[in-house]
């Protein structure tokens, strides 16, 4: 059985404008030490759906329906203080912006030991050296110095490193990981990800990657998810989706990416903004965008349809296979000609 | 001014903020070099990307250009005019060919003014045509820049991130300029709202033949927009050329770790391919590495010549690429192993 099962999710919340589905139907597995990365614009449901899997949604003004299974363990529902239980030890997170996600007026080693503290039964001196051990790990020189530095005194390349540390402090099963390189250079990006790699095949943990570089996507992950709208609209293997996309949406995102070794005079941009939740248009949410919309798409919205290419392969499109494939093999003839 | 003659040329720019201690005497008890020395020429109707990490001084590089900041020394050179102590309202005048683009589109848009009078604001400042022709010529640029003309009276939060790019671009494209210096315009956008805002760059640049210096820290980006690129690190370019030629072959260290930093969007290349990730983070600048500033973090580090011996920006190859290393990449792509083996044969000689 997979460690990470969510079936069905949705998430809505009620506003004063009316009821906004953030998330809609989304199922996909997880296994330990696997990583599954999640890619959307802003707005396509890919962070809330995390946060409702952690259940770190709001209750009051949220309404979410089907199953999070963690482990033999439902999670949608559970007991607040359940969720306390796992939140933190068996499943870990590491958020955008380190700058606020930081407390700004406690030290660097307070903020790592009361994770410790908070999940074991441990004394202050053997929390501190556990925070020490930590901090050695995601590799800040001068460990036992810098633990007693306040935030503002690491750079941001730091400061991502000590939220890694912090979701990794009591070596949880799966690590959420919410576009922790988004804020950073290209060369601390490169770090952070190299280490991420090394700390998932040493403690053998999930990582769940929320991103909207492709980029990152095709370097770390075994399987994506493709979100628009707050649905998944595509779903298959790393290879498999880089080499037989089937979704306009996915051929869009990536043929909006500038690439190094091709030479395009005009990017492939995906015209208009992403759909307003509160008022989705009707049919396939990514209708009023796509340049290859036909009448049915207006009105009904495509299954999730097994592809010929892959095992979990899944998809979202009322175009026929041959079309499908046509469009997309000029497409990525277009993609890498350059690169030859 | 001839056709060949460089729009834009600066010479030896410097920009060194004073570091003070004291609250009354403020006795300068250091500088940081933020810009230190930076030559660069950009011809008419040209675009120049500027890359480097965050602390290079690629923006303060920019504020100095567009005279927002002081510059310390050095000279600026605007189509045949030395700008570099113009005085406040002769500057304005030369402003009306200068034009930004920042950054954060969240936070260069005054939210209490409404769209119309945040674009038609360069207009009013020069004072151009009457309050109706600048009414009918906000409307024009709302349109050429891909909004619709009615949402005038709109706020900026009624707009996504990508829209408010656009509003920027309108903004500075209202007093028809020559140059637009832009600031890292599609930083903060998703990719999708990223290719929109790079095509509607090329298209104007095509309608109106603008110049461009274009900062980002995407090199993709960079790549993708720009003619001629000038890498920086610590304040001063250690790379300077074609931006073909000098993604094909990078010839400074730190422009390959650059390039094979950033990830590919190929599962299959991403795994084969060799990558340097370079180790700790840009030096302060308060207190920049002797000699070649790269040295510490440098794969091809040689001691006895790098910390000792600063290396100058020398024509490599042909077609004007320069590159400021002492032992310049031979041939490209390469990784941290190799690099330091090459390294170890110059040593044993």
């Amino acid at each position: 059985m997979a460690l990470l099962e969510v079936n069905d999710l949705s998430t809505s919340f009620r506003t004063d404008d009316g009821v906004v589905k953030a998330v809609s139907g989304v199922s996909f597995k997880l296994d330990r030490g696997e990583t599954l990365g999640v890619v959307g614009e802003s707005g396509s449901g890919k962070s809330v759906t995390f946060l409702t899997v952690m259940g770190l949604v709001d209750k009051r003004n949220s309404i979410i329906a089907g199953s999070v299974n963690f482990d033999g363990h439902e999670l949608v529902g559970a007991k607040a203080s359940q969720l306390r239980e796992i939140r933190g030890r068996r499943i870990g997170m590491i958020f955008q912006d380190p700058m606020t996600s930081l407390n700004p007026v406690k030290r660097i080693g307070w903020q790592l030991q009361e994770a410790v503290l908070l999940h074991n039964d441990v004394t202050k001196a053997e929390a501190r050296k556990r925070a020490i051990d930590l901090l050695k790990e995601v590799e800040i020189p001068r460990a036992d110095q810098r633990i007693d530095d306040y935030p503002h005194q690491f750079s941001g390349g730091m400061r991502q490193r000590v939220m890694i540390a912090m979701a990794l402090i009591n070596n949880p099963e799966i690590v959420i990981a919410d576009e922790p390189t988004t804020a950073l250079d290209v060369t601390t990006q490169a770090q952070i990800l190299k280490l991420m790699r090394r700390l998932q095949d040493q403690h053998h943990m999930a990582i769940i990657m929320i991103t909207h570089d492709l980029g990152v996507v095709a370097e770390l992950s075994n399987d994506v998810l493709v979100m628009y709208g707050g649905k998944v609209v595509e779903q298959a293997n790393v290879d498999d989706l880089f080499a037989n996309a089937e979704m306009p949406y996915t051929w869009g995102l990536l043929g909006s990416l500038p690439r190094p070794n091709t030479n395009v005079e005009r990017l492939d941009q995906i015209p208009g903004q992403p759909p307003s939740l509160l008022r989705p248009p009707p049919g396939c949410a990514f209708n009023p965008r796509c340049e290859y919309v036909m009448d049915v798409c207006r009105r009904e919205l495509p299954e999730l349809t097994q592809s010929a290419h892959g095992e979990g392969h899944f998809f979202r499109c009322h175009l026929d296979d041959a079309t499908r494939t046509r469009i997309w093999q000029s497409k990525k003839a277009a993609l890498s000609e350059e690169a030859a | 001014m001839s056709a060949s003659e460089p729009l834009l040329k600066v010479e030896n720019l410097q920009k060194y903020f004073p570091v003070t201690r004291g609250l009354i005497l403020q006795k300068e008890v250091g500088q940081v070099k933020a810009v230190d020395g930076v030559n660069f020429e950009v011809a008419p109707g040209e675009t120049l990307g500027v890359v480097g990490e965050s602390g290079c001084g690629k923006s303060t590089m920019a504020r100095c250009v567009a005279r927002l900041l002081e510059p310390t020394a050095g000279t600026i050179t605007f189509g045949g005019r030395d700008i570099t102590h113009l005085s406040r309202t002769q500057m304005r005048e030369v402003r009306r060919d200068m034009m930004m683009v920042f950054q954060d589109p969240y936070a260069s848009l005054n939210a209490r003014k409404r769209v119309g009078s945040i674009v038609s604001e360069p207009l009013d400042v020069h004072n151009i045509g009457t309050e109706d022709e600048r009414k009918r010529r906000v409307q024009e640029l709302l349109e050429i820049v891909g909004l619709n003309p009615e949402h005038y009276n709109r706020f900026p939060h009624e707009f996504s991130g990508g829209q408010r790019q656009r509003i920027g671009i309108a903004r500075a494209l209202a007093v028809n300029p020559k140059l637009i210096i832009c600031d890292e315009p599609v930083s903060a956008l998703d990719v999708s709202v990223q290719a929109q805002i790079l095509n509607l760059l090329k298209d104007l640049q095509k309608e109106f033949g603008l110049t461009y210096v274009f900062i980002a820290h995407d090199l993709n980006v960079v790549r993708h927009i720009s003619d001629r690129v000038i890498v920086m690190y610590l304040g001063q370019v250690v790379e300077y050329g074609k931006s073909d030629q000098m993604y094909r072959e990078p010839k400074h260290p730190y422009t390959g770790a650059l390039l094979s930093a950033v990830p590919v969007a190929d599962p299959k290349l991403g795994r084969t391919r060799r990558q340097i990730v370079l180790t700790g983070d840009v030096p302060s600048p308060l207190n920049p590495p002797t000699a070649c500033r790269f040295h510490p973090r440098c794969p091809r580090f040689h001691d006895g010549v790098c910390n000792v011996d600063e290396p100058q920006l020398n024509p490599i190859g042909s077609d004007g690429h320069l590159a400021a290393c002492h032992y310049p990449l031979e041939r490209w792509p390469m990784d941290e192993q190799e690099m330091r083996s090459t390294v170890a044969v110059g040593a044993a000689e």
